[in-house]
């Protein structure tokens, strides 16, 4: 297992140093004279070159790439230009309802989507069948920043529910932090509850179409102990690593739904860096969320040999 | 089989599939918006008309106006051109893209790995995120969506093409191309990329839709193409700061976005099936 593990890790290096790369030619994207678009139109041309200076945009390309590096190895990911702090600090304090979100948009996607997926697998073709799949094929459609809009318009607005936005910490006032999350996480997780839902439902097909399950039945095993004793565990693994996949969705997801709802996470940072041309902020929030999907699969891909003892660690 | 009397079997299969049929009525529906928008739309989108703001839909304003006083139904209407250009951009420059990258890596060895690794880091990074940020370098426009969008959907296709072609380039009609002493880049053309043809017609419609709900995503937030532009997501953005007095400015949009992707992801699925029916999603 170490041996894997560590031979995994060592793929991982190649990814990352593409990751990096790309934050780093971010600023070499911007149209014309990256100092003069950050500063604005009012910088003095000694104030231009200053900066310049500053951020090493008068050295050659690839001294500039190796300073990069350096840096965030360090783990140095600059200044922000507006927070008045380091960029890891701003991310540090954002990261906490970014987290809590995309968590339990999570745990919603699977508490619907994985039972909504058996369901319709025990007995296809039926009533319910139809219902669930045509449902999930909604909910992969709609778009889940709307859904949220139209949740907060019935639940907030009409009904007077659920507050319409903000956030409390888990930390501070567990009642309260779940008010607020319940509608955000609802949003976001549902339209990846209908993704949940039609894979389990494909690969729990495949397996009921198995021999063993033949053998189950034929002995007597009643449904239910056929579905989920014998099935279900099987099913899981492919399951398991759609999971994966849709973490990165929610990281991305979870971004649209903070603005929706007024949540202080890093998809308010880094929308406002954006408005605010905070390179360093939006370097900053890309490369940590590329970070975490890249690690996010690697546990996915230990759970995945966990919970299968059939695939081997070659 | 001759190629014709397959070819005819094949379209007599679409046509038969419910899931085709009704995904291309949708998305022919949503083009001739598009195409006759100014026919069909009441009002000029982009002016403002603040004595009549706020207005629920009626038989003057259809869909009821906006925080401005623009006509909603008018609004929904053009904002279906934004999203058919860079829907429909998008595919093609990612189809070609990953064509490009993808033939590269899949038939020449020493290509692979390098190109590869760098669709991988790609693909790193959250979709959107990546879009963002890419907006956050290029600022807001139409052709900086289309940019923003095409990078970040360009590696998925350009994998796809690579794991194709790997499994044709063994296959004996191609070792007889060779034999026969034909060039790389000619077998490349002429005999592998004609098999690539159906698994990039089911992936562009896929990417057509997600480009469509990311072009939407990016206007919502404010990063999209500029505000004064009539998109479904800039729309919705405005209607999201009127909910509780107006919500038909944002309900509307929604509902042509959520239709369009319907209908595209149906296409998708169709086409998947009568393509390849050992994909099926049973």
């Amino acid at each position: 297992m170490t041996a894997y593990l560590v031979r995994r890790i060592a793929a991982l290096v190649p990814v990352l140093v593409v990751v990096v790369t790309v934050a780093f030619l971010l600023i070499h994207l911007i149209p014309g004279d990256p100092v003069s678009v950050m500063l604005g139109p009012d910088a003095t041309p000694a104030q231009i070159h200053a900066a310049r200076q500053a951020l090493g945009l008068d050295r050659p390309l690839w001294e500039q790439l190796l300073k990069f590096y350096t840096r965030i190895l360090r783990g140095d990911l600059g200044q922000s230009y507006f927070l008045d702090r380091p960029v890891t600090q701003a991310l540090l304090e954002r990261a906490e309802p970014t987290l809590v979100l995309t968590f339990s948009a999570l745990l919603v996607a699977v508490v619907i989507g994985v039972p909504s997926g058996i369901v319709a697998a025990a007995q296809p073709g039926s009533l319910w069948d139809r219902a669930l799949m045509l449902a999930a094929l909604l909910g992969v459609c709609v778009p889940g920043f709307w859904l949220s809009l139209n949740f907060i318009y019935l639940f907030a607005v009409r009904l007077g529910w659920l507050p319409a936005a903000g956030y409390a910490s888990i930390l501070v006032d567990p009642l309260a932090a779940l008010r607020y999350m319940v509608l955000p996480a609802v949003s976001l997780g549902f339209s990846q509850s209908a993704l949940i839902a039609r894979i389990s439902r494909s690969c729990m097909l495949e397996v009921l179409a198995q021999d063993y399950i033949r053998t189950a039945r034929a002995k007597g095993l009643s449904p239910a102990a056929v579905t989920w004793m014998h099935a279900f565990r099987n099913a899981l693994v492919p399951v398991v690593t759609v999971i994966g996949i849709t973490m990165a969705i929610l990281i991305g997801g979870a971004v649209v739904t903070e603005i929706v709802f007024n949540i202080p996470g890093l998809g308010r940072l880094i929308i406002s860096a954006v408005l605010r041309r905070d390179y360093p902020v939006v370097q900053g929030v890309i490369l940590v969320t590329a970070t975490a999907y890249v690690l996010i699969n690697l546990v996915v891909d230990m759970l995945y040999v966990l919970i299968d003892p059939r695939i081997g660690y070659e | 089989m001759s190629e014709a009397a397959a070819r005819a079997r094949w379209l007599r299969r679409l046509r038969r599939n419910r899931n085709v049929v009704t995904g291309a009525l949708i998305v022919v529906l949503v083009a001739l918006a598009a195409l006759f928008a100014e026919a069909i739309s009441t009002h000029d989108p982009r002016r403002l008309n603040p004595a009549n703001r706020l207005r629920p839909p009626t038989l003057e304003h259809y869909l009821g106006t906006d925080e401005f006083g623009r006509d909603v139904w008018s609004l929904v209407v053009h904002g279906s051109q934004v999203s058919l250009l860079v829907g429909a951009t998008t595919m093609v420059l990612t189809s070609l893209g990953g064509i490009a990258i993808g033939l590269c890596a899949g038939y020449s060895r020493r290509l692979d790995l390098p190109l590869m690794r760098v669709m991988d880091g790609l693909m790193a990074f959250p979709a959107i995120l990546l879009a963002i940020a890419l907006m956050a370098a290029r600022g807001p426009g139409v052709g900086n969506v289309i940019f923003a969008l095409s990078v970040v959907y360009t590696p998925r296709t350009a994998m796809l093409i690579r794991s194709t072609v790997l499994g044709i380039r063994e296959l004996d009609y191609v070792l007889a191309a060779r034999a026969l002493g034909r060039r790389d880049l000619a077998i490349a053309l002429r005999h592998i990329l004609p098999n690539c043809v159906g698994p990039l017609l089911v992936q562009g419609s896929f990417i057509f839709a997600y480009a469509i709900l990311a072009e939407a995503i990016l206007g919502f937030l404010g990063v999209g193409v500029p505000p004064y532009v009539p998109s479904w997501g800039n729309v919705i953005a405005s209607g999201k700061n009127v909910i509780r007095e107006a919500f038909w400015v944002s309900l509307f949009p929604g509902l042509a976005l959520t239709l369009s992707g319907l209908g595209l992801n149906l296409l998708g699925d169709g086409l998947r099936d009568t393509l390849d029916p050992r994909l099926r999603v049973p």
